[in-house]
């Protein structure tokens, strides 16, 4: 069915290294799988990558990446070339019935090297995380290796990989599950994921045409060509448009799927006269549920293994690749040594509250679209009655609460602050871009700590990379609240660790050494 | 608690039937979202969603049946 793209076929080949020790092993090389493998690989960190199967996704899966996402693959070296593929959007719109009501703007402002969101298929990401993996060197991904036996230990796990060759046993020092939502490390260690099933199913459809709708997110609630359910369009990379339809929890999932009956419903939305080809289909039911613990000793669950949410927010993969960007430098920074394993608790910590947030926002977002009783679909459809004359109803009026980057307010991590400030980004908080006379500011952070050092302020200690920002940047100057003296430590991660209107290297250095879980 | 429960309707009578009035030709699903209207009006007036849920309290617990009346 597939015409706009070939995956590749990966060839497997015989590791011969039958009851080896590694460092890194990750379960799953998938889209979070690969993220993670490639940040610990710049960060010269040795990763094998066990994949059951012999390519990239099927089908364009998650499409839409938010900007905090595609900072993290611009660190990583791919965020040029997403955004040069994918199709950029900012603004979303809400139709009821057959008329417009509300519209919203992602990134009203200039000045960001990303923005709001790119559209495009997994599978053009996980192929250039795979080339990106193998030309570090430092990742051996291994192809039809699927694991079937996981020992969880105090000192690591132990593993038993099923290849094309038979059965053998591998044994990894630390252990990244990102097995996907039907984990079998997970189910294997006997660990809950628990959460709430909607009563609603959905067909999503790639369609091939030429059409000229513009670059924007539609949701329709209840339109003429799709009574009764929502529906909602969304357009990728090489004129391939994705179409979801609510099809209500009655609907046989099979039957939906047949071409046929695909494309009367697509015709339905386009007009008998526009021509298209399926591309792909699926049939979903959504879950929102999560882990207690993302960390089990020497085994960490990311991605769809600790925590699943519905789509409508597009938090399901942007979460994913946060949590690979919170864990990389992290692992990295134990195994080299410098922080102690303790900081991986931190993970947990940082990144199950994200996931909370992301499966409140998510599962709200599916209660409106799919009401679970007659109260609430009057409610709802009377915020939608409403929103079209009266300004107070839009904000009610939920087809998803897009994406936003977690922020880790509460973390141990951060040094809070010792003095007022009257807004600017606070601890916790992912970094926000700017342009600088040479760049982009989130470019100038690359990999490890680094003090924004805003117009006269002193030195920086050693290990934190000091990006001096005049107080002619005027966006960073207000974006930051900066003041000429301010600094401000970002991680590896470029989320803040602290902030100062005058300070010395001392101080930088005890924030740093905090941020490395080396003790407050 | 800072919602009022105190009498401070300026026509009490004129309240009930303008509620009343406002439902005249209804059918049971349309008098719904009527009531989900004036609703979400008033408690974006109000602008307070936890002097809602003060409401939302007390009203259930009005339809509770009273031990030791």
């Amino acid at each position: 069915m597939q015409s706009t793209y070939t995956a590749p076929r990966y060839a497997y080949r015989p590791a011969g290294d039958a009851g080896a020790h590694h460092a890194v092993i990750v379960v799953g090389g998938g889209m979070v799988g690969l993220t993670v493998a490639l940040d610990l690989a710049q960060r010269g960190q040795r990763v094998v990558v066990l994949d059951d199967d012999d390519t990239v996704s099927v089908g364009s899966r998650a499409i839409c990446f938010a900007k905090r996402t595609l900072e993290i693959y611009g660190r990583l070296g791919l965020g040029r070339k997403a955004l040069a593929k994918g199709v950029t959007w900012h603004v979303g719109k809400v139709f009821f019935q057959d008329r417009p009501i509300y519209e919203f703007d992602l990134l009203p402002e200039m000045g960001h090297e990303y923005p709001a969101f790119v559209n495009l298929q997994q599978y053009y990401i996980e192929q250039w995380l795979v080339e990106a993996c193998v030309a570090t060197g430092f990742v051996d991904i291994r192809w039809r290796s699927r694991v079937v036996g996981v020992l969880n230990h105090a000192g690591g796990a132990t593993i038993e990989v099923e290849t094309p060759d038979g059965r053998h046993m591998l044994h990894a020092d630390w252990l990244l599950a990102c097995d996907g939502a039907r984990s079998f490390v997970r189910d294997s260690l006997g660990l809950p994921f628990v959460g709430k099933v909607f009563r609603d199913r959905f067909l999503i459809a790639d369609v091939v045409m030429k059409a000229d709708f513009p670059a924007e997110r539609w949701f329709w609630f209840d339109p003429p060509f799709h009574r009764g359910g929502s529906v909602l369009l969304h357009r990728q990379a090489d004129d391939v448009y994705r179409i979801d339809f609510q099809l209500g929890w009655d609907a046989d999932p099979e039957a939906e799927k047949e071409p046929g009956r695909v494309a009367a419903r697509v015709r339905e939305m386009l007009g008998p006269d526009r021509p298209f080809e399926l591309e792909w289909v699926s049939v979903y039911t959504f879950r929102c549920r999560r882990m207690e613990q993302f960390r089990h000793g020497r085994t960490l669950f990311l991605g769809d293994a600790a925590h699943q949410v519905s789509p409508f927010g597009a938090r399901g993969g942007n979460g994913g690749v946060q949590d690979a960007d919170n864990l990389a430098w992290k692992l990295a920074a134990v195994l080299d040594g410098t922080a102690p394993e303790a900081l991986l608790d931190s993970y947990d910590t940082e990144r199950v509250p994200a996931a909370d947030e992301n499966i409140l926002n998510s599962a709200r977002s599916t209660d409106f679209i799919t009401p679970k009783s007659d109260a609430a679909r009057a409610y709802r459809d009377a915020v939608l009655e409403l929103a079209e004359h009266h300004a107070f109803a839009r904000p009610l009026v939920n087809s998803g609460r897009l994406s936003r980057p977690a922020v880790l307010r509460d973390s141990v991590l951060n040094t809070p602050d010792a003095e007022p400030w009257d807004g600017g980004v606070l601890p916790g908080a992912p970094a926000i871009d700017a342009p600088l006379a040479d760049g982009w500011l989130l470019g100038a952070l690359r990999h490890d700590f680094a003090a924004l050092v805003f117009g006269d302020a002193g030195d920086v200690p050693q290990g934190v990379r000091p990006v001096r920002i005049g107080m002619g940047a005027i966006d960073a100057v207000r974006r930051y609240a900066a003041h000429s003296g301010t600094v401000v430590l970002i991680r590896p991660d470029q989320h803040v660790a602290a902030r100062w209107r005058g300070v010395d290297a001392a101080a930088i250095a005890a924030a740093r050494d905090r941020a490395l879980g080396l003790g407050a | 608690m800072s919602l009022l429960t105190e009498p401070r309707l300026d026509d009490a009578d004129l309240l009930f039937e303008t509620l009343v009035e406002a439902h005249r030709d209804l059918d049971a699903e349309a008098s719904r979202r009527l009531d989900a209207r004036i609703i979400l009006l008033l408690a974006n007036h109000i602008g307070s969603v936890e002097t809602v849920r003060e409401a939302v309290l007390v009203a259930r617990e009005a339809v509770k049946p009273r031990k030791n009346p």
